[in-house]
């Protein structure tokens, strides 16, 4: 019998979370324990369906376990595509709701809540779902060995998925610890741990029997992501429950040390999960696009090290001028400042790889999305040095200069990247000769790039105006702005950032389209881009679905 | 392990394992001959054709 194990195994957590719900005391503890037991419900509905058995004693034909193990992958990209949406799309919303407060619809849809849902369906679900399949179908083609332990690669995929729908479902009910980027409460963490040691197994367990002697170097910026984030959140989550049939919990940590421990994970969060795990994913997909190696090897191992060696010491740059000692401070900002060598060390060696095959950017969108996303990631690398230094922060910290910052991290450098991976993956993991569309990727390109700038460069007028006016002293030393007069002042910019996030979720949406016509087997009649005639005769048969089964 | 033997620790033999760890790193990176498996190895991800 196939798969009635694990269809057991979910309807017994299913009854447990019913009898979590009937017992609780706690009113957001019995809500959220609902809502985990209709999840768990369905999926064992759906699980039961898909038991095989077999008819007269008859044994099941073997799974096919020869090739590589891609039908996690693919769910892998929707699942990026998905979730990256839904995050622009709540992204817009909150942004909305700064320039029209009447938006706020209270007590579930107001800007407190939804804007940890933002952040984590954009970093965790997007980023982390896109990390996830890029780094599964890297790891394989790089050591030449199908993913290790079985269906435990799709337990990672829709473990990570329950994770995301409990951490969401949580924010909008209430529970949160009030750590940023780690607004979880306990139990979910703890399934989160679960879940993130699993991959951990998977990924070591495929190097380990790889058939390629050597160790690709986006397989070691993999690693170091999947190890380091393990330990930032183990760390940064210790916390203690009231009961644990209650949603409360208090960290075990406590004033500066708290704050010191929260900035410790907040920013290797940064370096780690969206630079370093991205960088694994750049070392890949640009070589492969660009059809050439990487432009120096050397120098990728060197980025490695160097960006393991000093990102971990960054994070009390986001305490300047706070209780924490100077010395942790200067430490900060000394690290950041030394973090521009890797960070631009990296980028040139991504963009040089392009280095005589610059005149493919005149045919190919995809390669474009590769570069101006380095661009980005070089742009914002020096940028967040920049503003670790003290009294650039003085004048920058708690002004949306900050949030602008992010985003041009976060939607230049890995939302852009991740695009030119799905472009490229999509294709290949459904057996497709191209894309549907080229002029289309274009198209995305476009418009999420002017959005990205015209956000970036809004925030950057609204931030610094904030900064000038709160340090604004008159004659007598009085402060000349009261706070909400900075608000009031940059309401134009928060309307135009609300426009340029629109930008960038049609692209998206634009890309959605494209993926979905591409996986249907369409192509579309268009004029080739750089006016090269392709032949379009033969690869406009359908593909047949790939004959590997996950 | 309190406080005050833990920094002593970390700013000098802490330190110095650090950075003699980073150094080899770097160090080994370009000993000779690493050029030419560097060349080979920056084409595993072009090893077969999927």
């Amino acid at each position: 019998m196939r798969n009635l194990t694990e269809a057991v195994i979910v309807g017994l957590a299913t009854f447990l979370a019913f009898i979590a719900a009937g017992l609780s005391d706690d009113a957001l503890f019995k809500a959220h324990a609902w809502v985990l037991c209709v999840i768990l419900l369905a999926t064992t509905i759906v699980l039961l369906r898909r038991v095989e058995i077999p008819a007269n004693g008859q044994a099941l034909p073997p799974t096919d376990t020869s090739g590589y193990m891609d039908g996690v992958i693919r769910y892998g990209t929707i699942a990026t595509l998905f979730w990256g949406i839904t995050g622009f799309l709540v992204g817009v919303l909150i942004a909305a709701q700064l320039a029209w407060p009447e938006l706020n619809i209270e007590p579930y849809f107001n800007f407190g809540r939804l804007r940890p849902l933002h952040t984590s369906a954009v970093i965790f679900a997007f980023g982390g779902n896109a990390l996830i399949c890029t780094s599964f179908y890297v790891v394989q083609r790089t050591c030449r060995a199908r993913l290790f332990g079985g269906k435990l690669a799709w337990f990672v995929f829709w473990g990570y998925q329950l994770f995301i729908v409990m951490a969401a479902t949580g924010y909008l009910l209430g529970a949160t610890q009030s750590k940023e980027y780690a607004e979880p409460e306990w139990y979910v963490d703890i399934w989160l741990t679960i879940v993130w040691l699993a991959y951990l197994v998977v990924y070591m367990g495929t190097i380990v029997k790889r058939k390629e002697p050597h160790i690709y170097v986006a397989n070691w910026f993999y690693l170091s992501f999947i190890i380091t984030v393990a330990m930032l959140h183990l760390v940064n989550n210790a916390a203690v429950p009231v009961s644990l049939l209650d949603a409360k919990s208090y960290g075990v940590f406590s004033g500066v040390q708290d704050a010191l421990v929260q900035w410790w994970y907040g920013h290797n969060a940064v370096g780690f999960f969206l630079t370093a795990g991205f960088l694994g994913m750049m070392y890949y997909f640009v070589p492969k696009q660009a059809n050439r190696p990487v432009f120096s090897y050397r120098l990728s191992i060197i980025h490695f090290w160097a960006l393991i060696f000093l990102y971990i010491w960054a994070g009390p740059h986001h305490l300047h001028y706070t209780a924490l000692p100077d010395w942790a401070q200067n430490l900060g900002m000394v690290f950041s400042i030394m973090l521009w060598m890797p960070s631009w060390g990296g980028m040139i060696n991504g963009l040089m790889t392009l280095q005589g095959a610059w005149d493919k950017l005149r045919t190919d969108p995809i390669l474009r999305m590769f570069v101006i996303s380095l661009a980005f990631y070089g742009m914002s690398t020096f940028e967040g040095p920049m503003m670790s230094i003290k009294t650039v922060n003085s004048l920058s910290h708690y002004t949306d200069w900050t949030i602008g910052h992010v985003h041009s991290g976060a939607l230049g450098w890995n939302g852009m990247v991740t695009f030119g991976a799905l472009y490229y993956l999509v294709p290949k993991l459904w057996n497709r000769t191209q894309l549907y569309s080229l002029r289309m990727v274009n198209w995305h390109l476009w418009l999420a790039t002017v959005g990205i700038v015209i956000y970036a460069s809004v925030l950057w007028v609204a931030g610094i105006t904030q900064g000038l006016m709160w340090r604004e002293f008159d004659s007598q030393g009085f402060l000349v702005n009261s706070f909400v007069e900075s608000v009031a002042a940059i309401h134009p910019e928060y309307v135009m950032r609300t426009f340029g996030g629109l930008l960038y979720l049609s692209g998206a949406l634009i890309m959605a389209y494209n993926i979905w016509r591409t996986i249907r087997g369409d192509v579309r009649e268009e004029t080739p881009i750089g006016g090269i005639a392709i032949h379009t005769s033969n690869v406009a048969e359908k593909g047949t679905p790939s004959t590997v089964t996950g | 392990m309190d406080y005050t033997l833990f920094r002593e620790l970390a700013d000098s033999w802490g330190l110095v394992y650090l950075f003699v760890l980073f150094v080899g790193a770097i160090l080994f990176t370009f000993r000779p001959g690493s050029k030419k498996i560097a060349e080979e190895v920056s084409r595993i991800p072009f090893s077969e054709d999927e």
